[in-house]
């Protein structure tokens, strides 16, 4: 495997979990600003 | 430590821990209530939303010991080792939700895997799964601990005793009160650090350890296998028996299962399909420090690759990001063992307590929360001394998890297939275990016929394995040519080879009896069984209508007494 596809290899993984941060960052405002309307606990 | 590693001050280690178990304290108490609900307690409402409920099945399916272990692969199979052990591991959270889905349908109000095993055929196939869950737990429990204390050691001027303790304490204190609700919005929070340093700490020690040119400077420190992607040997060591194992796993451990019942139903598909790729991701990147460390000829302290991780983290890592990696240490595995308390504690309350001691109908909601909470101080407990006898967890770990592979295809065949019996559970199960303890432990005699055979049911359990894959996705027709398929495909590499390696044998044995024998006396069976019974047999043990029942019990006593 050459340099640069093992560099993409070990560094694409940061990437997808940053974009996986994303996601549950966004769903968990979600489910608090539900939550907050429905005037009950978010758990 | 090596020359060239570094350790956190006393100081620091205390402010880190304070400020992590001080935050996850601090989040534990704004959610309690004086009067907990003994089903939240377990099961937290069963609503969740898929922040949290995603969020809650990543940061559990990552603990500690899957970094080292990721990392451990990298090191010793290469470039692709990390893929046999994250990849697979990704894969088994998401082969089991179309599972997931179907226990969710035919027992909605569930709180345990083993609960509903019970109202499928009775007390034995119940206590079969729910024993086997509880020491899993506990196994895994003592592990974290293990991780904690080894971590703790480590990098800083305190011993592996009192890290084992802190984490104890910390993890007990703030999983007591609040259960199930406590673990779940905790482990928000700890993935947030989980996953955050994980983004920031593999790019800054690629770059530190000499970025790519590492790569063509250390190329011959690496065996053509190690270089290769497509290693057979990482594949046969690692991969195979981790599929085999794995799936077990998501099966056979009821913190999975506790939040397949906890979170909302529609929400099923997201929250497992994110934590597919957030677990996947995650460990795998952990895991090149693996492969890094083999480029750069990296030496493990002591001979232990567990040490890769810490090692990589203290030589190219500044006191900043030491202290991220810390907590994201701590925080993987504090997250899994939160997690296990709970499982725990929803196992006594529900299995032994709530169907077993009480009975359904006549559980004390109050006695429920007292079993529950005790179970989570004992287990602590119980944990705490296995931990300090550092005992070679894994190993037992990978063995309660092929005896799950026993468990496996009576449990999943019993949410789908009417006519099979607890009998045919119960004896399947036994008997695969039977024959998986001297094929794994290399207990037969060395001959050509009882090689052949256990090839022969290895290649049986190659079937098992890629058809119940199959079944959940694509249905039984398609199960069936799959099983078929690989069996016949496989059998030509597999008879008069695989018996050499015994992990994979193992589970394999382990898969092929326990369908074979459960298939067998099914088939015989009359048995007709109406699905629609298990939502009727599961079901709240605190409602609202139970409470209400017994106001009015209670009350009608009143007002038959005679008036003064």
């Amino acid at each position: 495997m050459s340099t640069l596809v093992l560099s993409a290899y070990v560094l694409v993984w940061p990437a997808i979990v940053a974009g996986v941060l994303f996601f549950l960052v966004r769903g968990f405002l979600k489910d608090w600003r539900q939550a907050r309307e429905e005037g009950r606990p978010i758990i | 430590m090596g020359s060239e590693g570094q350790q956190l001050s006393a100081s620091v280690v205390i402010l880190l821990l304070v400020l992590f178990f001080g935050g996850t304290m601090f989040m534990s108490v704004m959610i309690s209530k004086k009067k907990e609900n003994a089903d939240g307690y377990m099961t937290a409402g069963q609503k969740i939303g898929f922040g949290m409920s995603a969020a809650s099945m990543t940061a559990t399916w990552i603990w500690a010991s899957s970094m080292y272990a990721s990392a451990t692969s990298g090191y010793a199979y290469g470039i692709s080792g990390p893929i046999h052990y994250g990849l697979w591991g990704a894969l088994m959270i998401l082969f089991i939700y179309p599972f997931g889905r179907r226990i969710r349908q035919v027992a909605p109000k569930a709180h345990t895997l083993a609960e509903v095993m019970y109202a499928r055929h009775g007390r034995s196939s119940q206590l079969m799964l729910a024993g086997s869950n509880v020491l899993g737990s506990l196994i895994s429990l003592t592990s974290n601990f293990i991780a904690g204390g080894a971590l703790v050691a480590l990098l800083s001027p305190f011993s592996f005793t009192q890290g084992i303790v802190v984490m104890a304490a910390g993890v007990l204190l703030y999983t007591l009160w609040s259960g199930f609700r406590a673990s779940v919005l905790t482990d928000f929070a700890q993935v947030l650090a989980m996953l955050g340093a994980v983004v920031v700490i593999i790019p800054v020690v690629f770059f530190a350890a000499g970025g790519p040119s590492m790569f063509e400077t250390g190329a011959h420190n690496l065996t053509p296998q190690q270089s290769n992607f497509f290693s057979s040997e990482a594949f046969l060591s690692q991969g195979a028996p981790y599929i085999a194992a794995v799936l077990a796993y998501a099966i056979g451990n009821q913190t999975i299962a506790q939040r397949l019942f906890a979170v909302r139903e529609d929400l099923i598909k997201p929250t497992f399909i994110t934590a597919t790729i957030g677990y996947g991701a995650t460990v795998i990147g952990i895991g090149m420090f693996g492969v890094m460390a083999l480029y750069l000829g990296l030496e493990p302290m002591n001979g232990d690759s567990n040490n890769i991780i810490p090692q990589m983290a203290t030589t190219y890592l500044g006191p900043v990001l030491l202290c991220v990696f810390f907590i994201m240490i701590i925080g993987a595995l504090c997250s899994t063992a939160d997690s296990d308390l709970a499982a725990l504690s929803s196992i006594m309350m529900a299995d032994v307590y709530g169907q077993n001691v009480a009975g359904h109908k006549k559980a004390n909601p109050r006695t429920m929360l007292f079993v529950g909470r005790v179970t989570m101080i004992i287990a602590t407990g119980a944990a705490l001394y296995f931990a300090s006898g550092q005992m070679n967890i894994l190993d037992l770990l990978v063995f309660v998890g092929a005896l799950w592979g026993a468990l496996v295809f009576p449990v999943i065949a019993s949410f789908y297939w009417n006519k099979v019996t607890n009998a045919a559970f119960t004896v399947a199960a036994l008997a695969a275990m039977v024959l998986f303890i001297p094929v794994r432990f290399e207990m037969l005699p060395e001959n050509m016929a009882i090689n052949i055979g256990v090839d022969v049911l290895s290649t049986i359990g190659v079937g098992v394995v890629l058809g119940l894959m199959a079944f959940g996705f694509f249905g039984l027709r398609t199960a069936k040519w799959v099983a078929g398929v690989s069996i016949v495909v496989s059998a030509p590499f597999v008879i008069g080879f695989l018996h050499d390696y015994h992990v994979l044998s193992g589970s394999l044995v382990a898969y092929a009896v326990s369908a074979v024998v459960c298939c067998l006396m099914s088939f015989r069976s009359n048995k007709d069984f109406d699905f629609a019974l298990l939502k009727e047999r599961t079901g709240n043990f605190d409602s609202e209508e139970k409470v209400e029942k017994a106001q009015e019990t209670a009350k009608s006593g009143d007002d038959t007494a005679p008036a003064n």
